[in-house]
């Protein structure tokens, strides 16, 4: 029974973070987004298979957060770098302060 | 059930009922803040306070099994993961040229463009 409210607020959680997910403004708040939705797409699988008292698909949550964590930093860097693979040493343009 | 029983369990549905709603207040969170700077404070409540109190629930109601050991693998890694990418998007934000809008208005501050369309 508890399970079904974690369930519950889990989704709700989803859904409010897609819609940040569609209105964001900037690249940078759909990365935020999706690595929020990633986040949650694990507790979710946690949830769930303690709910249906079958909590083998754990491993899955372990894999899909190994998995989101690589897709952030991979879209950050292909958006910082235009390449994912081959990153020649680019000088930083002059507008970074740091 | 023995008392024990009772404590674990009143224990273990408080825990997972405060994750939930950790979880639910940083999805709102995300959503009604006016700023990204703000949006990632939001992010990181779900990362850090959700997760944890979850995953600690679970523990609890999953005893001392393999289960519990997969569910602490799971919540040391998120726990690593979870800050870092934070840190990446912040990174490649502030990198990028947006400014938090509280800076903006600020007198000194060199470029005034927080929210601007940065399509990168």
């Amino acid at each position: 029974m508890i399970y079904t409210i974690a369930i519950l607020a889990i989704l709700i959680a989803m859904a409010l973070v897609l819609i940040r997910l569609i209105k964001g403004p900037t690249l940078y708040d759909r990365v935020l987004a999706v690595n929020s939705f990633g986040t949650h797409t694990v507790l979710l699988i946690g949830v769930v298979g303690f709910w249906n008292g079958r909590p083998d698909f754990l491993d899955i949550a372990l894999l899909y957060a190994l998995i989101n964590f690589v897709g952030t930093i991979a879209i950050l860097k292909f958006f910082r770098y235009r390449a994912i693979g081959d990153v020649m040493w680019s000088p930083p343009q002059q507008d970074e302060e740091r | 059930m023995s008392n024990l029983d009772t404590l674990l369990q009143i224990l273990s549905w408080t825990l997972i009922i405060s994750g939930s709603f950790f979880v639910v207040v940083g999805a709102i969170g995300m959503l009604r803040f006016p700023d990204f700077w703000a949006r990632l404070h939001a992010a990181s409540v779900t990362e850090s306070g959700g997760v944890i109190l979850l995953l600690a629930g679970m523990c609890i109601q999953a005893g001392l099994t393999l289960i519990t050991v997969k569910l602490m693998i799971i919540g040391l890694f998120l726990f690593i993961t979870g800050p870092t990418s934070t840190h990446a998007v912040a990174n490649a934000a502030l990198v990028s040229g947006l400014r938090p809008k509280s800076l903006a208005t600020h007198p000194n501050s060199a470029e005034i463009e927080s929210e601007k369309e940065i399509d990168a």
